[in-house]
Protein backbone atom coordinates (compact mmCIF):
# COMPACT_ATOMS: atom_id res chain seq x y z
CA UNK A 1 0.00 0.00 0.00
CA UNK A 2 2.88 2.34 0.97
CA UNK A 3 4.67 1.55 -1.95
CA UNK A 4 1.97 2.56 -4.37
CA UNK A 5 1.43 5.88 -2.91
CA UNK A 6 5.24 6.26 -3.26
CA UNK A 7 5.21 5.38 -6.73
CA UNK A 8 1.81 7.94 -7.06
CA UNK A 9 3.76 10.72 -5.70
CA UNK A 10 7.11 10.12 -7.78
CA UNK A 11 4.91 10.19 -10.71
CA UNK A 12 4.28 14.36 -9.91
CA UNK A 13 6.76 16.76 -10.77
CA UNK A 14 7.82 18.02 -7.80
CA UNK A 15 6.58 21.81 -8.93
CA UNK A 16 3.69 22.81 -7.02
CA UNK A 17 1.17 23.87 -10.11
CA UNK A 18 1.08 19.83 -10.43
CA UNK A 19 0.39 19.75 -6.63
CA UNK A 20 -2.58 22.66 -6.80
CA UNK A 21 -4.28 21.14 -10.41
CA UNK A 22 -4.39 17.69 -8.93
CA UNK A 23 -6.27 18.91 -5.76
CA UNK A 24 -8.36 20.82 -7.88
CA UNK A 25 -8.95 17.88 -10.02
CA UNK A 26 -9.93 15.83 -6.99
CA UNK A 27 -11.44 18.22 -5.20
CA UNK A 28 -13.66 18.61 -8.38
CA UNK A 29 -14.14 14.78 -8.29
CA UNK A 30 -15.29 14.77 -4.76
CA UNK A 31 -17.75 18.00 -5.52
CA UNK A 32 -19.34 16.37 -9.17
CA UNK A 33 -19.55 12.84 -6.48
CA UNK A 34 -21.47 14.09 -3.92
CA UNK A 35 -23.82 16.19 -7.07
CA UNK A 36 -24.59 12.90 -8.01
CA UNK A 37 -25.46 11.41 -4.82
CA UNK A 38 -27.40 14.45 -4.30
CA UNK A 39 -29.34 13.80 -7.36
CA UNK A 40 -30.13 10.18 -6.99
CA UNK A 41 -31.20 10.58 -3.46
CA UNK A 42 -33.47 13.16 -4.36
CA UNK A 43 -34.88 11.36 -7.31
CA UNK A 44 -35.36 8.48 -5.22
CA UNK A 45 -37.31 10.65 -2.78
CA UNK A 46 -39.09 12.17 -5.41
CA UNK A 47 -40.53 9.00 -7.18
CA UNK A 48 -41.20 7.81 -3.69
CA UNK A 49 -39.15 5.38 -3.50
CA UNK A 50 -37.31 6.65 -0.67
CA UNK A 51 -37.33 4.54 2.82
CA UNK A 52 -39.20 6.45 5.96
CA UNK A 53 -35.88 7.04 7.19
CA UNK A 54 -34.32 7.96 4.08
CA UNK A 55 -37.59 10.22 3.71
CA UNK A 56 -37.24 12.11 6.84
CA UNK A 57 -33.28 12.36 6.46
CA UNK A 58 -34.49 14.10 2.53
CA UNK A 59 -36.81 16.04 3.95
CA UNK A 60 -34.67 17.48 6.68
CA UNK A 61 -31.57 18.24 4.31
CA UNK A 62 -34.13 20.27 1.97
CA UNK A 63 -34.88 22.37 4.96
CA UNK A 64 -31.85 23.18 5.97
CA UNK A 65 -29.21 23.07 3.05
CA UNK A 66 -29.72 25.52 0.34
CA UNK A 67 -27.86 23.49 -2.24
CA UNK A 68 -30.34 20.32 -1.63
CA UNK A 69 -33.67 22.89 -1.91
CA UNK A 70 -32.40 24.76 -4.90
CA UNK A 71 -31.62 21.40 -6.49
CA UNK A 72 -34.75 19.56 -5.17
CA UNK A 73 -36.64 22.41 -7.15
CA UNK A 74 -34.89 21.73 -10.01
CA UNK A 75 -35.64 18.45 -10.10
CA UNK A 76 -39.50 18.36 -9.16
CA UNK A 77 -40.00 20.91 -11.49
CA UNK A 78 -38.42 18.80 -14.43
CA UNK A 79 -40.39 15.76 -13.10
CA UNK A 80 -43.79 17.91 -13.25
CA UNK A 81 -42.65 18.71 -16.91
CA UNK A 82 -42.49 14.96 -17.91
CA UNK A 83 -45.34 14.55 -16.18
CA UNK A 84 -47.55 17.04 -18.38
CA UNK A 85 -46.57 15.84 -21.34
CA UNK A 86 -49.13 13.74 -23.34
CA UNK A 87 -49.44 10.37 -25.29
CA UNK A 88 -49.32 10.81 -28.75
CA UNK A 89 -51.97 9.30 -30.93
CA UNK A 90 -52.12 7.60 -34.64
CA UNK A 91 -54.49 8.02 -37.20
CA UNK A 92 -58.52 7.71 -36.75
CA UNK A 93 -58.47 4.75 -38.72
CA UNK A 94 -55.69 3.00 -36.41
CA UNK A 95 -58.12 0.36 -34.97
CA UNK A 96 -60.00 -0.32 -38.24
CA UNK A 97 -56.32 -1.02 -39.98
CA UNK A 98 -55.45 -3.22 -37.32
CA UNK A 99 -58.94 -5.33 -37.40
CA UNK A 100 -58.93 -5.69 -41.03
CA UNK A 101 -55.10 -6.94 -41.11
CA UNK A 102 -56.19 -9.25 -38.09
CA UNK A 103 -58.61 -10.74 -40.13
CA UNK A 104 -56.86 -12.35 -42.73
CA UNK A 105 -54.63 -14.21 -39.57
CA UNK A 106 -55.52 -16.59 -37.07
CA UNK A 107 -54.02 -16.93 -33.35
CA UNK A 108 -50.93 -18.95 -33.66
CA UNK A 109 -50.99 -21.96 -31.07
CA UNK A 110 -48.96 -21.31 -27.97
CA UNK A 111 -45.35 -21.90 -27.71
CA UNK A 112 -45.38 -24.30 -24.94
CA UNK A 113 -47.58 -26.81 -26.91
CA UNK A 114 -45.33 -27.54 -29.53
CA UNK A 115 -42.17 -27.01 -27.35
CA UNK A 116 -42.48 -30.16 -25.55
CA UNK A 117 -40.61 -30.27 -22.32
CA UNK A 118 -39.95 -34.26 -22.84
CA UNK A 119 -37.82 -33.36 -25.88
CA UNK A 120 -35.98 -31.43 -23.32
CA UNK A 121 -35.72 -33.81 -21.31
CA UNK A 122 -35.14 -36.44 -23.21
CA UNK A 123 -31.71 -34.30 -24.85
CA UNK A 124 -30.72 -33.80 -21.26
CA UNK A 125 -30.90 -37.00 -20.54
CA UNK A 126 -29.10 -38.08 -24.20
CA UNK A 127 -25.74 -35.87 -22.78
CA UNK A 128 -26.08 -37.00 -19.08
CA UNK A 129 -25.65 -40.29 -20.16
CA UNK A 130 -22.69 -40.12 -22.96
CA UNK A 131 -21.06 -37.98 -20.41
CA UNK A 132 -21.68 -40.33 -17.24
CA UNK A 133 -20.58 -43.16 -19.30
CA UNK A 134 -17.44 -41.99 -19.65
CA UNK A 135 -16.32 -40.78 -16.43
CA UNK A 136 -17.48 -44.26 -14.83
CA UNK A 137 -15.64 -45.86 -17.66
CA UNK A 138 -12.59 -43.44 -17.17
CA UNK A 139 -12.49 -43.89 -13.53
CA UNK A 140 -12.79 -47.94 -13.76
CA UNK A 141 -9.26 -47.49 -15.82
CA UNK A 142 -7.55 -45.99 -13.29
CA UNK A 143 -5.02 -48.12 -11.44
CA UNK A 144 -6.01 -47.35 -7.84
CA UNK A 145 -3.65 -49.53 -5.83
CA UNK A 146 -0.96 -46.88 -7.37
CA UNK A 147 0.64 -43.72 -5.57
CA UNK A 148 -0.53 -44.56 -2.11
CA UNK A 149 1.90 -42.13 -0.50
CA UNK A 150 -0.07 -38.86 -1.95
CA UNK A 151 -3.54 -38.19 -1.84
CA UNK A 152 -3.51 -36.83 -5.71
CA UNK A 153 -4.04 -39.31 -8.12
CA UNK A 154 -2.19 -39.00 -11.04
CA UNK A 155 -3.09 -41.17 -13.76
CA UNK A 156 -1.13 -42.35 -16.50
CA UNK A 157 -3.06 -41.14 -20.02
CA UNK A 158 -0.09 -42.56 -22.25
CA UNK A 159 -0.17 -45.98 -20.74
CA UNK A 160 -3.83 -46.14 -21.90
CA UNK A 161 -4.65 -48.45 -24.13
CA UNK A 162 -7.24 -46.86 -26.12
CA UNK A 163 -7.61 -50.24 -28.72
CA UNK A 164 -8.83 -51.81 -25.71
CA UNK A 165 -11.01 -49.19 -24.99
CA UNK A 166 -12.92 -48.91 -28.27
CA UNK A 167 -13.02 -52.69 -28.32
CA UNK A 168 -14.87 -53.17 -25.20
CA UNK A 169 -18.02 -54.53 -25.34
CA UNK A 170 -19.34 -52.02 -22.53
CA UNK A 171 -18.40 -49.24 -24.48
CA UNK A 172 -20.50 -50.60 -27.53
CA UNK A 173 -23.30 -51.14 -25.04
CA UNK A 174 -23.03 -47.43 -24.59
CA UNK A 175 -22.71 -46.53 -27.52
CA UNK A 176 -25.66 -47.85 -28.98
CA UNK A 177 -27.80 -46.32 -26.29
CA UNK A 178 -26.52 -43.26 -27.02
CA UNK A 179 -27.93 -44.07 -30.86
CA UNK A 180 -30.92 -45.27 -29.76
CA UNK A 181 -31.64 -42.44 -27.46
CA UNK A 182 -30.65 -40.15 -30.45
CA UNK A 183 -32.75 -41.46 -33.10
CA UNK A 184 -36.05 -41.79 -30.28
CA UNK A 185 -35.42 -37.67 -30.41
CA UNK A 186 -34.91 -37.67 -34.38
CA UNK A 187 -38.04 -39.56 -34.71
CA UNK A 188 -39.93 -37.64 -32.42
CA UNK A 189 -38.82 -34.24 -33.87
CA UNK A 190 -39.88 -35.42 -37.19
CA UNK A 191 -43.03 -36.59 -36.34
CA UNK A 192 -44.15 -33.29 -34.45
CA UNK A 193 -43.09 -31.44 -37.91
CA UNK A 194 -45.16 -33.29 -39.48
CA UNK A 195 -48.13 -32.96 -37.23
CA UNK A 196 -47.47 -29.13 -37.73
CA UNK A 197 -47.43 -28.96 -41.23
CA UNK A 198 -50.63 -30.98 -41.38
CA UNK A 199 -52.17 -28.95 -39.24
CA UNK A 200 -51.12 -25.77 -40.68
CA UNK A 201 -52.32 -26.76 -43.98
CA UNK A 202 -55.55 -27.74 -42.68
CA UNK B 1 -69.04 -1.24 -24.12
CA UNK B 2 -66.06 -2.98 -23.33
CA UNK B 3 -64.72 -0.19 -21.43
CA UNK B 4 -65.74 -2.48 -18.10
CA UNK B 5 -63.89 -5.70 -19.06
CA UNK B 6 -60.53 -6.30 -18.14
CA UNK B 7 -57.37 -7.57 -20.06
CA UNK B 8 -57.46 -10.75 -19.23
CA UNK B 9 -61.34 -11.30 -19.66
CA UNK B 10 -61.15 -9.84 -23.18
CA UNK B 11 -57.97 -11.81 -24.24
CA UNK B 12 -59.51 -15.27 -23.11
CA UNK B 13 -62.38 -14.47 -24.87
CA UNK B 14 -60.43 -13.51 -28.18
CA UNK B 15 -59.43 -16.71 -27.68
CA UNK B 16 -61.66 -18.70 -27.63
CA UNK B 17 -62.91 -17.21 -31.16
CA UNK B 18 -64.16 -13.37 -30.17
CA UNK B 19 -61.85 -11.71 -32.81
CA UNK B 20 -63.84 -8.62 -33.04
CA UNK B 21 -63.28 -8.21 -28.98
CA UNK B 22 -59.42 -7.40 -29.54
CA UNK B 23 -60.57 -3.52 -30.93
CA UNK B 24 -61.30 -2.87 -27.42
CA UNK B 25 -57.52 -3.51 -26.72
CA UNK B 26 -56.05 -1.76 -29.76
CA UNK B 27 -58.50 1.16 -28.66
CA UNK B 28 -56.94 1.19 -24.70
CA UNK B 29 -53.28 0.60 -25.93
CA UNK B 30 -52.70 2.23 -29.13
CA UNK B 31 -51.76 5.83 -27.73
CA UNK B 32 -49.11 4.18 -25.47
CA UNK B 33 -47.88 1.97 -27.73
CA UNK B 34 -47.71 4.59 -30.78
CA UNK B 35 -46.12 6.63 -28.61
CA UNK B 36 -43.07 4.89 -27.65
CA UNK B 37 -42.68 3.52 -31.09
CA UNK B 38 -42.60 6.75 -32.19
CA UNK B 39 -39.84 7.87 -29.93
CA UNK B 40 -37.86 5.57 -32.22
CA UNK B 41 -38.43 5.80 -35.67
CA UNK B 42 -38.85 9.82 -35.02
CA UNK B 43 -41.17 9.65 -38.45
CA UNK B 44 -44.98 9.17 -37.46
CA UNK B 45 -45.72 6.94 -40.90
CA UNK B 46 -42.82 4.67 -39.73
CA UNK B 47 -44.18 4.91 -36.72
CA UNK B 48 -47.83 4.08 -37.53
CA UNK B 49 -47.38 1.19 -39.39
CA UNK B 50 -44.69 -0.01 -37.11
CA UNK B 51 -47.38 0.05 -34.30
CA UNK B 52 -49.70 -1.67 -36.73
CA UNK B 53 -47.66 -4.43 -36.95
CA UNK B 54 -47.02 -5.33 -33.54
CA UNK B 55 -50.88 -5.17 -32.58
CA UNK B 56 -50.99 -7.56 -35.49
CA UNK B 57 -48.13 -9.69 -34.17
CA UNK B 58 -49.28 -9.48 -30.40
CA UNK B 59 -52.95 -10.83 -31.71
CA UNK B 60 -51.15 -13.92 -33.43
CA UNK B 61 -49.05 -14.63 -30.07
CA UNK B 62 -52.09 -14.35 -28.15
CA UNK B 63 -51.77 -18.02 -26.91
CA UNK B 64 -48.54 -17.11 -25.40
CA UNK B 65 -49.42 -14.76 -23.15
CA UNK B 66 -49.64 -16.26 -19.92
CA UNK B 67 -51.03 -13.61 -17.78
CA UNK B 68 -48.25 -14.01 -15.78
CA UNK B 69 -47.56 -10.11 -16.34
CA UNK B 70 -49.58 -7.20 -16.67
CA UNK B 71 -50.63 -7.50 -20.75
CA UNK B 72 -49.27 -3.97 -21.33
CA UNK B 73 -45.73 -5.20 -20.15
CA UNK B 74 -46.06 -8.17 -22.29
CA UNK B 75 -47.10 -6.04 -24.78
CA UNK B 76 -44.60 -3.26 -24.48
CA UNK B 77 -41.54 -6.20 -24.89
CA UNK B 78 -43.34 -6.98 -28.14
CA UNK B 79 -43.27 -3.09 -29.13
CA UNK B 80 -39.02 -2.79 -28.06
CA UNK B 81 -38.42 -6.28 -30.01
CA UNK B 82 -40.00 -4.96 -32.85
CA UNK B 83 -38.23 -1.54 -32.69
CA UNK B 84 -34.95 -3.03 -32.17
CA UNK B 85 -35.33 -4.94 -35.34
CA UNK B 86 -36.79 -1.86 -37.17
CA UNK B 87 -33.53 0.20 -36.06
CA UNK B 88 -31.43 -2.59 -37.63
CA UNK B 89 -32.61 -2.68 -40.77
CA UNK B 90 -32.91 1.21 -40.70
CA UNK B 91 -29.47 0.99 -39.65
CA UNK B 92 -28.27 -1.62 -42.70
CA UNK B 93 -30.30 0.89 -45.24
CA UNK B 94 -28.41 4.06 -44.10
CA UNK B 95 -25.23 2.59 -44.10
CA UNK B 96 -25.45 1.90 -47.88
CA UNK B 97 -25.92 5.36 -48.16
CA UNK B 98 -23.32 7.81 -48.97
CA UNK B 99 -21.75 9.08 -44.98
CA UNK B 100 -22.46 12.84 -46.21
CA UNK B 101 -26.14 12.46 -46.86
CA UNK B 102 -26.91 11.04 -43.76
CA UNK B 103 -24.16 13.53 -41.73
CA UNK B 104 -26.23 16.31 -43.57
CA UNK B 105 -29.90 14.55 -42.77
CA UNK B 106 -28.76 15.09 -39.28
CA UNK B 107 -27.32 18.61 -39.44
CA UNK B 108 -30.39 19.74 -41.21
CA UNK B 109 -32.82 17.50 -38.13
CA UNK B 110 -30.46 19.96 -35.85
CA UNK B 111 -31.21 23.01 -37.51
CA UNK B 112 -34.54 22.22 -38.12
CA UNK B 113 -34.74 21.85 -34.69
CA UNK B 114 -33.86 25.24 -34.11
CA UNK B 115 -36.22 26.97 -36.28
CA UNK B 116 -39.05 25.09 -34.57
CA UNK B 117 -38.01 26.45 -31.19
CA UNK B 118 -39.36 29.42 -32.03
CA UNK B 119 -42.94 27.42 -32.81
CA UNK B 120 -43.43 26.18 -29.38
CA UNK B 121 -46.02 26.80 -27.82
CA UNK B 122 -46.72 24.80 -25.18
CA UNK B 123 -44.54 23.07 -22.11
CA UNK B 124 -45.75 19.84 -23.32
CA UNK B 125 -44.04 19.95 -26.78
CA UNK B 126 -41.32 21.36 -25.47
CA UNK B 127 -40.57 18.35 -23.31
CA UNK B 128 -41.83 16.23 -26.26
CA UNK B 129 -38.78 17.96 -28.71
CA UNK B 130 -36.51 17.61 -25.76
CA UNK B 131 -37.46 13.75 -25.28
CA UNK B 132 -37.31 13.27 -28.85
CA UNK B 133 -33.54 14.37 -29.02
CA UNK B 134 -32.65 11.69 -26.59
CA UNK B 135 -31.54 8.30 -27.92
CA UNK B 136 -34.12 6.05 -28.05
CA UNK B 137 -33.11 4.05 -25.14
CA UNK B 138 -33.29 6.69 -22.69
CA UNK B 139 -36.45 7.95 -24.50
CA UNK B 140 -38.58 4.85 -24.08
CA UNK B 141 -37.35 4.22 -20.57
CA UNK B 142 -39.08 7.86 -19.35
CA UNK B 143 -42.06 6.81 -21.82
CA UNK B 144 -42.46 3.69 -19.71
CA UNK B 145 -41.52 5.03 -16.53
CA UNK B 146 -44.03 8.53 -16.52
CA UNK B 147 -46.69 7.45 -19.26
CA UNK B 148 -46.82 3.49 -19.51
CA UNK B 149 -47.51 3.11 -15.89
CA UNK B 150 -44.56 0.84 -15.56
CA UNK B 151 -42.56 -0.36 -12.00
CA UNK B 152 -39.09 -0.48 -12.17
CA UNK B 153 -39.48 -4.13 -11.95
CA UNK B 154 -41.66 -3.81 -15.15
CA UNK B 155 -39.48 -1.86 -17.60
CA UNK B 156 -36.67 -4.19 -16.47
CA UNK B 157 -39.16 -7.09 -17.99
CA UNK B 158 -39.53 -5.25 -20.96
CA UNK B 159 -35.87 -4.46 -22.03
CA UNK B 160 -34.24 -7.24 -19.93
CA UNK B 161 -32.42 -5.90 -17.04
CA UNK B 162 -32.19 -5.86 -13.42
CA UNK B 163 -34.37 -3.16 -11.49
CA UNK B 164 -31.95 -1.20 -10.07
CA UNK B 165 -30.14 -1.16 -13.46
CA UNK B 166 -33.36 0.08 -14.68
CA UNK B 167 -33.45 2.64 -12.04
CA UNK B 168 -29.75 4.14 -12.89
CA UNK B 169 -30.75 3.84 -16.68
CA UNK B 170 -33.46 6.59 -15.46
CA UNK B 171 -31.94 8.80 -13.32
CA UNK B 172 -29.36 8.95 -16.24
CA UNK B 173 -31.77 9.48 -18.89
CA UNK B 174 -33.46 12.50 -16.82
CA UNK B 175 -30.66 13.94 -16.24
CA UNK B 176 -29.73 13.54 -19.65
CA UNK B 177 -33.28 15.44 -20.63
CA UNK B 178 -32.27 17.98 -18.38
CA UNK B 179 -29.50 18.94 -20.01
CA UNK B 180 -31.36 18.90 -23.56
CA UNK B 181 -33.66 21.06 -22.25
CA UNK B 182 -31.59 23.86 -21.03
CA UNK B 183 -29.25 23.63 -23.97
CA UNK B 184 -31.71 23.79 -26.28
CA UNK B 185 -34.73 25.28 -24.09
CA UNK B 186 -32.84 27.73 -21.96
CA UNK B 187 -35.36 30.44 -22.57
CA UNK B 188 -38.52 28.57 -21.53
CA UNK B 189 -36.90 26.95 -18.97
CA UNK B 190 -35.62 30.11 -17.46
CA UNK B 191 -39.06 30.85 -17.73
CA UNK B 192 -40.59 28.35 -15.70
CA UNK B 193 -37.50 28.39 -13.48
CA UNK B 194 -39.40 32.30 -12.74
CA UNK B 195 -42.86 30.85 -12.43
Amino acid sequence: MKYVKYKMIKKIPPDSDNWSELYNKQLINNFMNEQQNMEDRLWDYIDGMAGVEEKSAIEKLIETNLEWQRTYRELLQAHQLINSTELESPSMRFTKNVMEEIAKYQVAPATSSYINKKIIWGVAAFFIVMILGFLIYSFGQLNWANNSSSNIVSPNLEKLNWGKVLNNSYTNIFVMINVVLGLMLLDMYLTRKKKLLKGTSD
Amino acid sequence: MHGEMTDTEIISRVLKGEQQLFAALVERYQNYVFTLVLRFTEIREDAEELSQDIFVKAYRSLADFRGESKFSTWLYTIVRTSCITFLRKKKLETTSIDNEKTFLQLENRESGFKANQVEIKSRQAMVNEAIALLNPDDAQIITLFYKAEQSLGEIGNIIGAEPNTVKVKLHRARQRLKEKMEKHFSHEVREIQND
